[in-house]
């Protein structure tokens, strides 16, 4: 198993949002505070790594021509047992996500996941990927509600430092309050895919330039 | 029954225009970016999932006045919808397959799609949550689904000009697309605060 590959894997080269573009939905629509970013990813992380854990551990009970249906009903155990947790003890980020914890269910990388690794590797291997990838879609929210907070609200941390408040970094009446509306949503994901395939360029570049350099 | 009406109309208007689906929601999304390269499929798409989002209204409402609700299974509200939805899909997925073949070609692999669209589980969940009645929520199935054609309608023939155009490498494809996304839903901003009734 390699660990080291598949962490590097799902925050950069396969990151879900910014390669794979699965999970869209949530990406785009909760990601206003610091708070609701990292709450919905954890989320997210924990319910992958359980779904995958279940079904690699089933994989081979499963019937082929209903898996599809049987995967989205133990993902939609798990993702009720979470949202009853946070009514439970988190109501505030509940109400902040709302009707977008019932609908992890139909999130594209949970899905994704259990049909293109857990149903095929074995259970330890499956957790790994889970928390990979989770982690790389948390990685992703993260750095797209710091930009749209930053830029929107004028705030770090919402939700979470100084009381609740964030940390004010731009004066009041100066952020770009559209950037908290959905509009922002699109523009600053747009900004930040540009950037990772920007990124990935580069270090693909810098790559084959050292091999050059070899011969 | 004027005022139930003027509801119904005023329900209609938002899902339309003022709290799109897509644009200003968020429900849907993967459909909208993925099968909106062209307008023909686009347009498919869009009546695919206003038909099933109807229905879908329809029957998890039932599921859960007559069901969850009675036995006080709230709690499985989500498994109980995801489940219907599977099988309204399937059930369409056959019903097209014998009767309009044509129509069930040309959507392909689009329908069985269908289930894991947001917008479909979304407007159950929402229905539910703001204690809409049967007229209520179907009203506002149906017209999220037509607010969900209007957007992927308008998207797919803005995204063939897009593609044609030139621009910097980091920015082909994808990330182009979501700005031109962006720009359509500055647009539908402009609905906000839109009150006829």
């Amino acid at each position: 198993m390699n660990f080291k590959k598949q962490f590097r894997e799902g925050l950069l080269t396969k990151n879900p949002v910014t390669v794979q573009l699965l999970g869209m939905c949530s990406t785009l629509a909760i990601t206003t505070s610091l708070f609701n970013g990292i709450g919905m990813g954890l989320s997210v992380t924990l319910i992958l790594i359980c779904s995958n854990v279940l079904i690699s551990a089933l994989r081979k009970v499963i019937p082929s021509q209903i898996r599809i249906a049987a995967y989205i009903v133990i993902i939609a155990g798990f993702v009720t047992v979470v949202d009853l947790a946070l009514q439970a003890f988190l109501p505030d980020l509940s109400e902040n996500l709302g009707v977008f914890i019932p609908l992890i269910v139909v999130n594209c990388i949970i899905l994704g996941r259990a049909e293109a690794f857990a149903s095929k590797n074995g259970v330890l291997a499956s957790a790994v990927d889970g928390l990979c990838q989770g982690i790389g879609y948390t990685a992703a929210l993260v750095v797209v509600c710091v930009i749209r907070e930053l830029l929107g609200a004028g705030t770090f941390g919402g939700g979470i430092l100084n009381g609740g408040e964030g940390i004010r970094v731009i004066p009041e009446g100066y952020p770009a309050m559209q950037l908290v509306m959905p509009v922002g949503g699109f523009l600053v994901l747009g900004f930040v895919i540009a950037g990772s395939q920007w990124l990935m360029r580069k270090l693909d570049n810098r790559k084959k330039d050292k091999e050059a350099a070899k011969q | 029954m004027n005022e139930y009406v003027t509801s119904l109309l005023g329900i209609l208007l938002s899902a339309l225009l003022t709290e799109n689906f897509i644009l200003v929601k968020f429900y849907g999304i993967c459909p909208f970016m993925g099968v909106s390269k062209k307008i023909d499929t686009a347009l498919g798409m869009g009546m695919a999932v206003t038909f099933v989002m109807a229905i879908a209204s329809a029957a998890c409402y039932a599921v859960d006045t007559l069901i969850l609700q009675p036995l006080n299974l709230g709690y499985m509200q989500t498994v109980a919808f995801i489940l219907v939805i599977a099988s309204i899909v399937q059930v369409v997925e056959m019903f097209l397959k014998k009767t309009v073949p044509a129509l069930y070609k040309a959507l392909g692999i689009f329908l069985p799609l269908i289930t894991t669209n947001c917008a479909v589980l979304g407007v159950a969940l929402v229905n539910v949550q703001k204690g809409y009645d049967f007229l209520r929520s179907v009203v506002n199935g149906a017209a999220g689904g037509l607010g969900f054609t209007l957007a992927i309608v308008l998207f797919a023939s803005v995204r063939e000009r897009v593609n044609k155009a030139d621009c910097p490498e980091s920015f082909k494809g994808f990330p182009i697309a979501l700005i031109s996304a962006g720009l359509l839903a500055l647009a539908f901003m402009g609905f906000s605060g839109l009150k006829i009734f």
